[in-house]
């Protein structure tokens, strides 16, 4: 069959689950007076319809901050008027100031779920068809499969059409600027991860590895010629994007810094709610968020998270290349992740997103991390009535990535791309072999745990002394696998020989 | 011989994906619309679980009545057992539209368990298919495309997983039969189709098919060169076997006058287990185009059994494309809710491009429709634009609410219609076959 009737199959499944999942509940349904995050994108469209632009950020009578206030940078703003003008369209009931709070009915929902789908066809699809379009050395059978997969990965499924959010949007900005950075358009590329940031501040996860790897490609032409000359014209995009980005704001100080106040709110502490993050997970044995002061805990969580990602973003910057890029890109958001303030569940899709970059070259770690990322946002989905839409969607993505990858073939040291680490490690301890084969059986294990958890969690009522149970014992398995990814994922970046020593070109 | 091995691996992993993923979809659909056949399957689970037998078909309670052969009774019986476990409070007469979560999640759940029947007997036709050219890419060989109809089929998902029936075994039970006459076995496939007709009695639009094939096919044990019927031939031990079986799907047939000329070709020139294929699709979409009552739903007793000949000939694959995507396209108002909209069209898209494009490739030498076929089909993208996107903006939908059904209705039989004229001339063999065969 031709290559672009099967990928079209492939984009019309992923398009018939995306709209199967907006069948379900979405967070804060028929629970006042708060709701949830479907709420608060109706409340923005309200807020950003009905007031001027400078007292969006602001406290007032008519906006009311405690009651979901604007926490994201403008674009999401401006993306919320948009949607606004159409709702007017076609209800002005729906954003109508103050009258509309808590407003549920079915039409609504469905338009709602459609503002997420026409941004998701928009932005993250194509992104996602021509990444893989474009893949080096893969058959179009494998390039369509790795499509495929990507597109039913249940993380963003879950989150984007059940919960209910927009992060196809910046996600989707991020794999356009990959894509721009990997076809030598580093212009157009920083544009849309500028974009990207503008959107949701939660990109500044990724935003060390593009700094290194346009950085480490400025460096690599020579600083003096080509290399300054892509700089200051890198230079000049950022400020240009987020110049016209936050326009608006810059009139007066005080709206600048109310924005970052809002967009920063260090006042929150380490962590809110359950997470499958360091510092939650080690809260369980050590109260840290009683023992150390706010500012400790800052300095802490700052200094944890820089040293967990500088080896490879350093790495980076000497050796800049794509494959090293998109690993960075991994391994800096998971530190982030793992380490950082203030870090909420749905952060970790700013990790599965590189994960699915990668799920060509390591297809069998990438798919398990992709399953625990799902499982690490259980607690979420089991409030929001997802329990059988994150089933029913995880298992059809293990089915796909079944068919589509020879995961249960044997795995060897060079399919886990460890062949350069473990060489290194032989001429130290000889008779050092990488234990490909104990993978297989302790995925089996960690897939086992995580049936049984999520059949707990789904069946049983926790004991009334331990009413947490569950979800700590989700996180607990989740960080433990997160911090074996980090390091496996680290030790990928910094024993990869590949482009020190060979001829290739950055590509 | 390892790598037919390999390949028979490869092609039987490729059946379980595809049967696992649209079982998944399927799970996916429990939180949409569902019909008032929801309600007439709980009232049905109600009735035999708390009424005895001879009360089954005189309780009036509910508006939806036992109106379905014993087999069916006693397959909601069976059911209701296990309904209790779920949700008691289903099975009581008196709770008329209950619809607790439980009770949608048990319904749900059954229809899509029972799919398992149909899964094994897209197995068993597959078989039927001949391999011809090994060696092909897996998605290319005519025994995945035909999985791929059969199982994805876009008319069973919604009118099974979405208005909520039990199609999906009840075909099952009929591609078994179909399969079993296939593979010789026709004591076995007689048996299933008299069970069948016991479930459901639409199925007995088909049944002349079965009854003039396995007279003429089975009991008359040889044929004289030129295919006519050797009366010598003729088995009584055969013939009883079957009696006792089949003797009452002959005489109960309805609208044998309007099947007429298959059933004369079936007896005076069988063409094999094809042939009666054949006629038994004639036969449905003949009972579809003029019997009494029928429902939209009919369509696919027609459409699934035409999934077996689509790959085995390219003129059949034509007629196929023709009827499925119209007939698919007939059953677009049954889901009338907005939020189902979306999905009905994403899975028609989905079925449809697959369908022309395999078929399409695997077939690539010839061309499977010309140009007023082609243009016709398009034509129905306007036509949903027009009824569902358009017309409800317009002030006619106020007067003149019917409009879009009436023209859905119209649109679709001139190409029903069409596939039927196509489908029964495919059965007359002409001249040069009896030449052919005699040199």
């Amino acid at each position: 069959m031709k290559e672009w009737h099967s990928m079209t199959i492939a984009v019309l499944v992923g398009l018939t689950v995306r709209w199967a999942v907006s069948l379900n509940s979405y967070s804060g349904a028929g629970k006042p007076p708060m709701f949830g995050d479907y709420e608060a994108q109706r409340h923005w469209q309200e807020i950003t319809l009905n007031l001027p632009v400078q007292e969006w950020y602001f406290n007032s009578s008519d906006n009311n901050l405690q009651y979901w206030g604007l926490d994201y940078p403008p674009l999401t703003a401006y993306h919320s008027l948009l949607c606004a003008y159409v709702a007017e369209f076609i209800n002005p009931d729906w954003v109508a100031l103050h009258t509309s709070r808590g407003y549920e009915s079915d039409h609504h929902k469905l338009f709602m779920r459609s503002t997420v789908f026409i941004a998701d066809l928009m932005i993250y699809i194509p992104a996602v068809v021509l990444y893989c379009c474009y893949l080096k050395e893969t058959s179009p059978r494998k390039k369509i499969a790795n499509a495929f997969c990507i597109l039913l990965y249940p993380g963003l499924l879950l989150i984007d059409y059940g919960h209910f959010q927009y992060n196809c949007v910046s996600l989707g900005l991020t794999l356009w600027g990959v894509l721009g950075l990997s076809y030598d358009w580093d212009i157009l590329g920083s544009l849309a991860f500028c974009l990207a940031l503008n959107y949701k501040q939660m990109e500044l996860y990724h935003s060390l590895p593009f700094f290194c790897f346009l950085l480490g490609k400025c460096l690599k032409k020579d600083l003096k010629g080509k290399g300054l000359l892509l700089l200051i014209k890198l230079i000049t995009t950022v400020v240009a994007a987020f110049a016209l980005c936050w326009l608006p704001f810059f009139t007066q100080l005080e709206q600048t810094m109310q924005v970052l106040r809002r967009l920063f709110p260090v006042g929150r502490g380490l962590f809110e709610d359950k997470v499958a993050n360091f510092w939650c997970s080690l809260n369980v044995l050590l109260k840290i968020k009683s023992l150390l002061s706010p500012h400790t805990q800052l300095m802490f969580s700052f200094a944890l998270t820089f040293l967990s990602l500088l080896p490879a973003c350093l790495k980076l910057t000497l050796q800049p290349s794509l494959r090293g890029f998109k690993y960075a890109l991994v391994s800096c958001a998971l530190s982030f992740f793992l380490f950082s303030f203030q870090v909420h569940e749905k952060s970790i899709l700013l990790v599965s997103l590189p994960v699915c970059l990668i799920l060509n070259e390591v297809p069998f770690m990438s798919i398990w991390f992709l399953l625990v990322s799902t499982f690490s946002m259980l607690p979420l989905l089991l409030k929001d009535q997802l329990a059988l839409a994150s089933v029913g969607t995880t298992l059809g993505f293990g089915v796909a990535c079944a068919s589509s990858f020879s995961i249960f073939e044997n795995i060897s040291e060079e399919e886990l791309q460890l062949r350069s680490f473990s060489v290194y490690v032989r001429r130290h301890i000889p008779g050092f072999k990488v234990p490909a084969k104990m993978l297989k059986t302790w995925f089996l294990v960690s897939v086992t745990m995580m049936s049984l958890l999520t059949l707990t969690s789904i069946t049983v009522e926790p004991p009334h002394k331990l009413p947490d149970l569950f979800p700590v014992l989700v996180c607990l398995v989740s960080c433990l696998h997160f911090l074996l990814f980090l390091i496996y994922f680290n030790v990928i970046i910094l024993w990869d020989h590949r482009n020190g020593r060979s001829q290739k070109k950055i590509n | 011989m390892a790598a037919s091995g390999a390949a028979v691996r490869g092609g039987g992993r490729a059946f379980l994906s595809l049967a696992l993923g649209v079982s998944l979809l399927k799970c996916l659909l429990i939180p949409a619309y569902y019909s008032t056949d929801f309600e007439v399957h709980r009232n049905w689970l109600a009735i035999t679980h708390s009424l005895p037998v001879s009360r089954w078909y005189y309780e009036a309670t509910s508006e939806w009545t036992l109106d379905y052969p014993p087999f069916f009774a006693w397959f909601e019986y069976t059911l209701s057992h296990i309904a209790k476990v779920f949700d008691p409070e289903m099975l009581n007469i008196q709770n008329l539209n209950y619809a607790s979560p439980r009770t949608v999640l048990f319904q749900r759940f059954s229809v899509i368990f029972t799919d398992v029947l149909f899964i094994y007997s897209v197995y068993e036709c597959c078989k039927c298919i001949e391999g011809k050219k090994a060696g092909k890419e897996l998605t290319e060989k005519p025994t995945f495309i035909l999985s791929v109809l059969l199982l994805w089929n876009f008319g069973l998902l919604i009118v099974d997983h979405i208005h909520f029936q039990y199609n999906g075994f009840l075909f099952g039970l009929m591609l078994l039969s179909v399969a079993r006459l296939f593979q010789k076995r026709h004591l076995e496939g007689a048996f299933l189709f008299a069970i069948l007709l016991h479930f459901k009695h639409i199925y007995l639009y088909v049944a002349p098919a079965y009854g003039i094939y396995l007279l003429r096919s089975y009991c008359f044990t040889a044929d004289k060169p030129d295919g006519s019927v050797t009366w010598s031939s003729f088995s009584f031990l055969r013939l009883i076997a079957l009696g006792f079986i089949v003797c009452f799907v002959s005489a109960l047939s309805l609208g044998p006058f309007i099947a007429m000329p298959s059933i004369f070709c079936l007896w005076f020139k069988p063409q094999g287990p094809r042939g009666f294929l054949r006629c038994l699709i004639v036969c449905a979409l003949s009972s579809f185009m003029f019997g009494w009552h029928v429902h939209e739903k009919a369509i696919l007793l027609a459409i699934l059994p035409m999934s077996l000949l689509s790959v085995g000939k390219p003129q059949d694959a034509a007629i196929y494309l023709l009827l499925t995507t119209t007939g698919h396209y007939s059953l677009f108002p049954l889901l009338f809710t907005a939020p189902e909209f979306p999905i009905k069209v994403l899975l028609m898209l989905l079925f449809t491009v697959y369908s022309f494009s395999s078929l399409k490739t695997l077939f690539r030498k010839e061309k499977l429709l010309n140009w007023m076929e082609t243009i016709y089909l398009v034509g129905l993208g306007p036509l949903e634009i027009c009824c569902e996107l358009v017309f409800p903006f317009t002030p006619w939908k106020l007067k003149y609410p019917f409009i879009p059904l009436f023209l859905t209705s119209v649109y679709c039989a001139a190409g029903i219609t069409y596939a039927w004229f196509r489908l029964s001339v495919s059965m007359l063999p002409g001249p040069a076959v009896s030449k052919a065969k005699l040199q």
